[in-house]
């Protein structure tokens, strides 16, 4: 049986790998790609808390469901907003998109 | 060391290591790709937690849908995914600090604390999770709101982003 810290620390080295692609990546679909990480490693942790606590209750894995629909939402406006800003600025470097930089 | 034990190490590097591919591969069609063995690999880790429900949502909704939106997105703005210049911030040290020092907290949180050395619990036999699932999502004593609200999210979202990526011309 594996214990549940093999699974915690699991995710928390993905949710660091994500952090280090949101931080520094330049590409504005890299910096997505990071936060898809970040979201799978909390998904993670819901499921594993749900099969190590009660099983009967099941709001764990219905919250692992929610950050799913988040997920796709999130990748869904987020792509969208690349391929406009690509589409006007001919760029989805996130360092050349300052528009609303002070 | 068990069976189980094993597998989920081997998966548990494997996923970690294509993690790393992808924060590092410079070209992001690879980057999508080695994305695609991540989240297989966590499906994996969802079959191991006997949440069957959620590694075939996980390879349908992430692998069949994001994954492939992903690879889309990169396409379409492919002159900026093949550029020679440098993928990473000037400053992409400080990231990879504050990465570090975040991934080190959390484990040592982990290892010291108590309960993180507990095992589960055998499933009960005829145990059905599904079916929980679905009546815990419609359920009014259960989850009938969050349910509601992620589906007017996905709504709204829809309807953003073609709103949003519409070509005017």
């Amino acid at each position: 049986m594996v214990p549940l810290s093999w699974y915690l620390i699991l995710s928390a080295l993905l949710f660091s790998i994500g952090l280090f692609g949101v931080l520094s990546r330049r590409n504005a679909v890299a910096i997505l790609l990071g936060v898809e990480l970040m979201l799978n490693s909390v998904n993670v942790n819901l499921a594993a808390f749900w099969r190590y606590g009660d099983v009967a209750n099941m709001a764990g894995q219905v919250f692992a469901i929610i950050v799913f629909a988040v997920a796709a939402a999130e990748v869904a406006v987020g792509l969208a907003l690349v391929i406009s800003v690509y589409r006007r600025r001919n760029t989805v470097i996130a360092d050349d998109i300052d528009l609303m930089k002070w | 060391m068990t069976a189980e034990q094993i597998i989920f190490l081997i998966v548990g590097v494997g996923t970690l290591l294509a993690a790393l591919m992808v924060v590092t591969t410079r070209n992001l069609v690879h980057a999508a790709l080695w994305l695609i063995a991540t989240l297989f690999g966590v499906a994996v880790i969802y079959a191991l937690l006997h949440a069957g429900f959620l590694a075939v949502v996980q390879v349908v909704v992430y692998i069949g849908a994001i994954a492939i939106l992903f690879i889309f997105a990169v396409m379409l703005t492919r002159k900026d995914a093949r550029d020679t210049g440098p993928q990473m911030n000037p400053n992409w040290w400080i990231g990879a600090l504050l990465a570090v020092l975040s991934g080190v907290g959390l484990v040592s949180l982990l290892l010291g604390w108590s309960g993180s050395s507990k095992t589960a619990a055998a499933i009960p036999s005829g145990f059905d999770a599904v079916g929980l699932l679905g009546e815990a999502l419609v359920s009014p004593n259960a989850y009938v709101l969050p349910f509601e609200v992620a589906s007017v999210l996905l709504l709204a979202a829809l309807v953003g982003a073609v709103y949003v990526a519409f070509n005017r011309k």
